[in-house]
């Protein structure tokens, strides 16, 4: 005869109140689990996707995701004639917070190496990728830009082509994705007003010189497009993607531009490591102590009730003492209790989890892995806060029946 | 004081028992030098005042208090020596004893079926038997009808006889029963007592029924008095007020 359900049965309602709390306390746990697998999936999800062999990144960074980093664009033909490399790509990204129907709109914008690569490996739900090498744009659903919707971003109107699900970036901003064209052009949007002033202060400093003053035309290129006056530098990309050619030796490639001084190198899973020891592990550290910290508080809540359930039942464990039932009986009747209501608890955070989750602003990740886990804290904290009722109980005299 | 006939072995035997609480200048002598023996198929009375040592007497003999001296045998075995234990005395208690008290004490989250089910689930009768056999027992003590009923749902006079269906579970060869009328009128309370001596003498237990009841004195084979930690035995026709 299970005596622990039967009981149960008898104090159903603290015992549903009592599960129902440990079940929330418990679905935090389960979520902050969750929000950390999230955080690394959004981390890393578009190095993962991108489909790179190599970073090559500014040198004597960490790569544009841990700070600034500036290449010139050129490097990728540079790259290309190293023996091994397949493919080279500009990469672009940087994240912007526009207004946009009167609300806050913050976006990672990506540049796609156009012509070569148009989006085709990007998931799309709905749309297609990019087909012209300007005013395209593929935008991630949170966003909630619709597909056909039209934005402005600095000079120019984007129409919104294809449209992905989940695709954010490592702070939980959707991905946008342009040609590396109209990433820059967006990136380094100035104000009109600005451009004249620059312009203005260029023939200036011109003008105050011999060779300004002897060659008019120098003045007319030093008011004109940046992009005409060649002294200037080319627009920077923040990295170079490089792909190698199936069977090439990765280190052979990495020992080659090694030699250059102006770069440095990565694979796919050093920039994903600089990503999350970066920008991960101190979130990751902060959700584990919370974690730990909810335990303990469901462990006490669990020991507390129990104790208390356990006291209700003095009488009966006397009773069930007098008449000779072993320990075992009693110890097994308390430790049952704190499990089910253990599990019960746990079956309540998994099932709300799964309504609740979704609706969370950030990817809150559940992997099997990790309920499994939680389920073994679940099972050794019920086994711990059984322990108070047990001893409790260890020490009740069976003569309490008769003097009670 | 009362002793056994030679040939027969005795429910119960207690020898030269004596229990002092406390020490010092906090010493109560609670039972000076009790002798006694119920035989298997008895069933004995034992009156007295409270704080006579009727309780004390009644827990060492339901192996819950252990004597300061004296030796206590349970179906010619001995059990107690003292305050040493000779058995294990929570299997012994669950293969020999049965207890009725002045409430029933019935569990309250079992069902009357389950609350005598327990006691043969303790001493390790498979639940599909000891399901069955506590059911002949509710049916015996005619409240079979009410097996599947919680204790809330039960009166007092049905609550009391299933805690004498649980103290008969594992057939105990004594029955310890403390005030089982108290709580009951004098119907139900007569009722009871004509059950335990239906039980001691069919079932052939030894019974001691702790009572302050004298209506039912005609229901007992033999009547103890307990005062002031000794006993005394006394005639059956013998009324409470005329005792010495």
């Amino acid at each position: 005869m299970n005596l622990a359900v039967r009981d149960i049965r008898h104090n159903a309602g603290r015992f549903a109140f009592t599960s129902v709390g440990i079940g929330l306390l418990l679905m935090i746990v389960m979520g902050m689990g969750g929000i950390y697998r999230g955080l690394i999936h959004e981390a890393t999800l578009l190095v993962d996707r991108v489909g790179a062999d190599l970073w090559i990144v500014q040198g004597s960074t960490r790569g544009p995701f841990a700070e600034v980093s500036r290449i010139p664009a050129n490097l990728e033909d540079r790259v290309r004639a190293v023996p091994g490399v397949a493919e080279a790509r500009r990469f672009v990204s940087h994240t912007i917070q526009r207004e946009h129907n009167g609300r806050p709109l913050r976006m990672v914008v990506q540049g796609l190496s156009w012509p070569e690569d148009r989006g085709d490996w990007v998931p799309l739900v709905a749309g297609r990728p990019l087909r012209q090498a300007h005013y395209e744009m593929i935008a991630d659903q949170s966003l909630k830009l619709p597909l056909g919707s039209r934005i402005r971003l600095g000079k120019d109107t984007y129409e919104v082509v294809g449209i992905t699900r989940g695709m954010v970036g490592s702070g939980g901003d959707g991905l946008t994705f342009f040609t590396v064209g109209d990433a820059m052009a967006i990136q380094f949007d100035q104000p009109g007003e600005a451009v004249r002033l620059e312009r203005a202060a260029r023939r200036a400093r011109v003008e105050g010189m011999d060779l300004g003053r002897l060659q008019p035309l120098l003045l007319e290129r030093a008011a004109g497009l940046s992009s005409g006056i060649p002294a200037f530098a080319a627009p920077q990309v923040s990295a170079v993607l490089v792909t190698l050619q199936p069977g090439a030796d990765e280190a052979t490639v990495r020992r080659t531009l090694g030699t250059w001084p102006d770069i440095t190198v990565y694979s796919t899973q050093e920039m994903k490591d600089l990503l999350l020891s970066g920008m991960v592990d101190k979130a990751k550290r902060q959700l584990g102590l919370f974690r730990a910290l909810l335990i303990v508080i469901s462990t006490i809540i669990i020991a507390l009730i129990i104790y208390t359930l356990t006291l209700d039942k003095i009488r009966d464990i006397a009773l069930l003492k007098l008449i000779g039932a072993r320990n075992g009986v009693i110890g097994g009747l308390i430790l049952q209790q704190a499990l089910l209501m253990g599990a019960f608890g746990y079956g309540l955070a998994w099932w709300i989890g799964q309504y609740a989750f979704p609706n969370f602003p950030r990817l809150v990740l559940i992997e099997k892995e990790d309920l499994l886990s939680l389920a073994m804290i679940v099972v050794i904290i019920s086994t711990l806060a059984s322990l108070l009722g047990i001893w409790k109980a260890m020490r009740v005299e069976p003569n309490t029946v008769l003097s009670a | 004081m009362s002793t056994a006939p030679a040939s027969i072995t005795p429910a119960v035997e207690v020898t030269h028992l004596r229990k002092v609480y406390g020490s010092g200048h906090t010493e109560v002598i609670a039972m000076r030098d009790a002798t006694l023996s119920i035989l298997p198929g008895e069933i004995v009375g034992m009156f007295g005042p409270s704080g006579s040592g009727k309780s004390t007497l009644l827990t060492a003999m339901a192996l819950i208090n252990p004597p300061t001296s004296g030796q206590i045998s349970i179906r010619g075995k001995p059990v107690m020596d003292g305050p040493l234990a000779l058995v294990d005395l929570r299997a012994f208690r669950r293969q020999h004893l049965g207890f009725v008290f002045q409430k029933a004490n019935l569990i309250p989250f079992l069902t009357a079926l389950e609350n005598v089910q327990i006691a043969l689930e303790v001493n390790d009768t498979a639940p599909k038997l000891a399901r069955k056999r506590a059911m002949e027992l509710l049916d015996y003590l005619g409240i079979g009808a009410r097996a599947h009923n919680l204790p809330v749902a039960l009166s007092g006079g049905e609550q009391q006889r299933v805690a004498v269906a649980r103290a008969l579970a594992n057939e105990p060869s004594l029955i310890l029963a403390d005030e089982p009328t108290a709580a009951l009128d004098s119907k139900l309370g007569q009722q009871v007592m004509e059950l335990f001596a239906k039980i001691a003498h069919e079932r052939h237990a030894g019974v001691l029924v702790v009572t302050h009841d004298y209506r039912t004195l005609d229901i007992f084979d033999r009547i103890l008095d307990v005062e002031d930690g000794m006993i005394q035995v006394r005639a059956k026709s013998q009324s409470p007020a005329a005792s010495p």
